[in-house]
Order: C-alpha cells, then sequence, then structure tokens
C-alpha cells in the first residue's frame, strides 16, 4: 500500500521542470574546447578583480552542479545546499589556518567531509519527498550560521570572527600572479569535476538517478535500490557543493558565520533553475547569473538593487522557462534539424 | 472448483500461490487464494472489479504483506525479498495505466530495465573506467535486440510522455523484458488499447513466451485477449477462487459465467 503513496508523492517530488529528454547529451567537442581555450584565455584578459569574479563564479557553478546532482536529476529538491558550501569552506579555512595544509590538499578533505555530511542527512531525506525535503533542507540552511558560532568550536572556527586565509601563490614559478593562478587551479579543479559528472549521469548510474525522479515504484521494479542510490546521490551532490565552498574560501581568503546565511542556498537554487534544470552546462549559466546580476542590478538602481534583480530574475523564468540550457538546447535544434 | 490441474507439459510450478489471505482492516481482499503458474505458461487471471487481482498482483510483485499463507517463485519464499531484488531473482513486471520514466527517451527507458545486468557504481562510472563501456556495450546490445522485436528502432531517441499510448506500452513491455526475466507479471495490459492494438497484444504476447522463454501472469480485464492468449485461466470474485483451467473450462463454469460473464454481456463481446 505504501507504493501507491510512494507514486503520488514522487509525481509531487518532480513538479520543478526539468530539461525534456534528459540524458545527458554531449555538447559538441569543439564547443568544449573552445569555450575551455577562451576560459584560460581570460586569465591574461581581465583585470584581477575581473578575474577573482570569474573564480566565484567557476566556483558557483561547480555548486550548482552539485545541487543540480540531487535537485535535477534525483528530484530531490534542496533548499539547503548553502549548508554544504559553508562545510567546505570551513573545512578548507580551519585546516589552512589551524594546520597548516597546504590549499590544494583541503579539497579532498572538504570532499570527504562534505560527502559523509551528505550521506547522513540523505538518510532522513529518504523519509521526506517533494516540498517536504525542500523544507528539511532549509531548516538545516537555517541553522547552520547560528552553529558556527557555537562557543565550543570557537578555537577552529573563529566564531563571529571568522577566518582569515591568505591567497596561495603560483607554484613552480609560473609567471602568475595569485589572482590568476587561483583561477586557472579553479578553472581545472571544476573541469574535471564536470567531466566526472557527465560521465556519471550518462551511465547507468545517471539513468537510476532519473528513474528514481520520473517513477520511484517502477525504478524499484527495475531492480533499483532507492535507498542506497538516493543516499550516494545526496553525498555526491554535497561533495561537489562542498568543493565549490572550499574553492570560494580560498579565493575570498576569508569565511564568517555571516557568509553563509540562507541566502547561499536559496542563490544557489536561483541559479539551478535559472542556468536550467538536470542541465550540466546549465550550471555555468546558472553561476553567471549569481555573480553578474546582482552587480548589473545595482548599476541600474543604487536605491532598490533588489527590484531590479527580481524583475531580471522573472524576465528570466518568462523568457525561459527552462533555463538558459533549455532555451540553448532549443535554438541549437532549430539550427540543426538533424539533431533530433 | 473443477480441473485445476495445469496442463502436464509445463512442468514443475514457476510460481505457487498457497493460501494467500489479505485483509484491509475488517475488509477479506483474498481470502486463501490458491493456484499455481507452470513454466512458460501464460496464466491469465481474471475477475470483476474488486475481486482481488490487483490486490494478489501486488503480494506477487511485494508492494502489500500478506497476513496468511505463502507466495514460492522456483519454489522459494517470496515474502520478505525486498522490492528491487524481484528483478534479481526473475520477475519483471509492468504497470496498470503506465508508469514510463516520462522524460527518458525510450531507450533510456528500456536501459534502465537494464540496470541491474550491470554492476559498476558511482566512482568507476565517474571515472567512466573501461568495465563501465563493457557493460554499456552489452546492455547496448540487448537494446537494440528489444527495440527490433518491438518495433521500436524508429522512436529510440524520442522522449516517452510525447508517444502515442500504444506505442508507450510497447516501451514498457521493452523495459521489462530487457532483464530477460523468468516471469513477467502484466497489470491489465490491454487497458486503454484499441481494438487493433489488442489483436497485436495477443500475438505479442505469444511470441514473447516462445522467444523469451518464460511465464506469464497476465492480470486482466479483456476477456477475449485472456481467453485468447492463456494455457491456463484463474478466475476470482469476492477474493475466492471460483475457477481454474483452460480457458475453455473457465469459461464454461457457472460460476464464472454467474459471476463474470452473465452479467456483462458485452464484456464477452469486447
Amino acid at each position: 500500500m505504501s507504493g501507491e503513496i510512494t507514486a503520488e508523492a514522487t509525481e509531487a517530488s518532480t513538479s520543478i521542470r526539468t530539461q525534456p529528454s534528459t540524458r545527458a547529451r554531449p555538447v559538441p567537442f569543439a564547443v568544449t574546447v573552445i569555450v575551455l581555450a577562451g576560459a584560460v584565455a581570460l586569465t591574461f584578459l581581465v583585470s584581477n578583480y575581473h578575474l577573482f569574479q570569474l573564480t566565484m563564479l567557476v566556483g558557483y557553478a561547480v555548486a550548482i552542479l552539485g545541487l543540480n546532482i540531487a535537485t535535477g536529476y534525483n528530484g530531490q529538491i534542496s533548499l539547503g545546499h548553502g549548508a554544504f558550501y559553508a562545510v567546505g569552506a570551513y573545512t578548507a579555512a580551519i585546516l589552512m589556518s589551524n594546520f597548516d595544509v597546504p590549499y590544494w590538499a583541503t579539497l579532498p578533505i572538504a570532499a570527504i567531509i562534505s560527502a559523509i555530511i551528505g550521506f547522513l542527512i540523505g538518510f532522513p531525506a529518504l523519509r521526506f519527498t517533494g516540498l517536504y525535503l525542500a523544507l528539511t533542507t532549509f531548516a538545516l540552511a537555517v541553522a547552520v550560521p547560528q552553529l558556527l558560532k557555537f562557543k565550543g568550536i570557537e578555537d577552529w572556527t573563529g566564531g563571529v570572527q571568522g577566518i582569515v586565509i591568505s591567497k596561495p601563490e603560483a607554484p613552480f614559478g609560473l609567471p602568475l600572479n595569485p589572482d590568476q593562478w587561483l583561477y586557472l587551479f579553479s578553472l581545472g579543479v571544476a573541469g574535471l569535476l564536470f567531466l566526472f559528472a557527465w560521465n556519471l549521469i550518462r551511465g547507468r548510474i545517471g539513468r537510476a538517478m532519473m528513474a528514481i525522479r520520473d517513477h520511484a515504484l517502477a525504478a524499484e521494479a527495475m531492480g533499483i535500490d532507492l535507498a542506497l542510490l538516493k543516499t550516494r546521490t545526496f553525498a555526491v551532490s554535497a561533495m561537489y557543493t562542498g568543493v565549490a565552498g572550499a574553492l570560494s574560501a580560498i579565493a575570498v581568503e576569508f569565511v564568517a558565520p555571516d557568509s553563509f546565511t540562507v541566502f547561499v542556498s536559496i542563490f544557489l537554487f536561483v541559479g539551478l533553475v535559472v542556468g536550467g534544470v538536470a542541465s550540466i552546462t546549465g550550471a555555468i549559466f546558472g553561476a553567471a547569473f549569481i555573480v553578474f546580476i546582482p552587480n548589473i542590478a545595482e548599476q541600474v538602481s543604487k536605491a532598490a538593487p533588489g527590484a531590479i534583480y527580481g524583475v531580471i530574475l522573472i524576465a528570466f523564468m518568462y523568457l525561459m522557462p527552462s533555463g538558459v540550457a533549455g532555451l540553448l538546447r532549443r535554438l541549437y535544434h532549430r539550427l540543426v534539424p538533424s539533431s533530433r | 472448483m473443477s480441473a485445476a490441474t495445469s496442463p502436464a507439459d509445463f512442468g514443475p510450478a514457476m510460481l505457487q500461490i498457497r493460501g494467500v489471505v489479505v485483509r484491509f482492516g475488517g475488509v477479506v481482499a483474498l481470502n486463501g487464494v490458491a493456484f499455481d503458474v507452470g513454466q512458460r505458461q501464460i496464466c491469465g487471471l481474471i475477475g470483476p472489479n474488486g475481486s482481488g487481482k490487483t490486490t494478489l498482483f501486488n503480494c506477487i510483485s511485494g508492494i502489500y504483506r500478506y497476513s496468511e499463507g505463502e507466495i514460492l517463485f522456483e519454489g522459494r519464499k517470496l515474502a520478505g525479498t525486498p522490492r528491487h531484488q524481484l528483478i534479481n531473482i526473475g520477475i519483471g513486471r509492468t504497470f496498470q495505466n503506465l508508469a514510463l520514466f516520462r522524460t527518458l527517451s525510450v531507450r533510456d527507458n528500456v536501459l534502465v530495465g537494464g540496470h541491474h545486468l550491470a554492476h559498476s557504481g558511482f566512482i568507476r562510472n565517474a571515472l567512466r573506467l573501461p568495465i563501465v563501456r563493457t557493460e554499456e556495450r552489452r546492455l547496448n546490445d540487448q537494446l537494440h535486440r528489444l527495440l527490433h522485436l518491438l518495433d521500436l528502432e524508429d522512436v529510440a531517441d524520442v522522449t516517452v510522455a510525447s508517444l502515442p499510448f500504444g506505442t508507450q506500452k510497447r516501451v514498457e513491455l521493452a523495459r521489462a523484458l530487457i532483464s530477460d526475466p523468468k516471469l513477467l507479471l502484466l497489470d491489465e495490459p490491454a487497458g486503454g488499447l484499441n481494438h487493433g492494438e489488442v489483436d497485436e497484444l495477443a500475438a505479442l504476447l505469444v511470441s514473447i513466451r516462445e522467444q523469451f522463454k518464460l511465464s506469464i501472469l497476465l492480470v486482466e480485464h479483456h476477456m477475449s485477449l485472456v481467453m485468447r492468449v492463456s494455457d491456463k485461466v484463474v478466475a476470482l470474485e469476492f477474493g475466492q477462487k471460483i475457477a481454474d483451467g483452460t480457458p475453455e473450462q473457465v469459461r464454461n463454469e457457472p460460476e464464472v459465467i454467474r459471476a463474470y460473464l452473465g452479467e456483462t454481456e458485452d464484456a464477452r463481446a469486447a
């Protein structure tokens, strides 16, 4: 009997619009190469401030990709991924400041810690689907800034003050300033993580994730262990967002509880939807939105940037209901009719 | 209760239903139903609405628990087997009113049916190790065989939700068959199909049985389909078995005529 209920709940959980036929389709190889080459070229073309922004963009793209793995591909709506972002950021900062761990070595540790926390949260998440899971994860996001201020761990976290770390120099005597190096470093890490995600989504695990999202009961009848797959998916998702948090902490050179309010989770969710739910490339567009649109809104109106931001957001949703990635996909199919 | 024995050439029973009792609160939905499904046998399960067909189907597929009796598959008790393990031991199923993965292509839908045929996990997939490629290649061979058999090659890359109902039903069959089940449970496969499509389905079921050498338990309203393809028919009413035998025997069983055929003349005509 519980089976019927599960099936209905799944319907509800998939009410956010995903890409049609969400098989991870290869962006043509040439496009990937051109985009990557362009991204590398930017290292030498733009100012350090803009490089910092781009580094943040790369981090957000990884974070949104992580959110997309759980929410877009697996249908587990999370409004609390900012928590994993914070965990990754604090892991990197604490390791660097208290334990003198080199910045690059903090990433795998941040990955493991956030994956474990994601896995543990994945278990109770099995009990909730759809909007109930969204609220449960939201509660997590609300709690995080306060937990970070907790007195008992102040020696590590620096309490309200947070932790200041310093930006790494380029290694091997490379003729790059720290901003340039960190940008390239983040780009390399993100490139690998995007490749892994694409591999994951296009294989049997990705198919199983989407099958659960579309019809959990049928997925189970096809031999998919729902509990195992959903908890591991949530762990991978948290891991990605945790690594993104670590990258951002290194770029910002500072972590503090007030940098990880509930808004981080909301912005990641905005980026997910604007970029394209269940789209790997969509994560990049979503990240661009959350990095650049607030600035643009500020330029348009110093008095009410929030209102401008809201208008832009609504315009995006109206013009691109399936996200930037969805729009590009439709344009691509129109220009290359044989692709469909 | 006439001629309960199944024809001998179906060998030892593949599925044995032994006195299954299901109660919902005070209502007895199934009251000690017992019958066998033989090897490579098509067994039709019929009965008016509320007779317990679907309840029994859900007991076999692990969705309902039963308070008494047992269900054996190849001599092994099914109770307590997790639902996702059923396909591993050889039980595949389709759903009433379709349960496809709506946003996925026909290809991916069918490939999900082969999920348990491969074993690579998250890390191997993320790294796309050679084992993953080998598994995918093997699955794709199976996939093409089924797409061909069920005439789905032309729509392989189409999102399944945009296909006509009859085609979607074939996708669901392909998805269940890719795992090469020994027993296929079909929950009202003719529901929503027109006359021509029902004829095709009948031919398809018989050919599937030959090609895949499997048994089929067919829960169905559509009398003419059941009577045409089944080797054996079991009729239920109010949670009790009222007949069990060849289509001919069941058709002529007075209890069945009274309970089912007699009161809805158009059911016979359908």
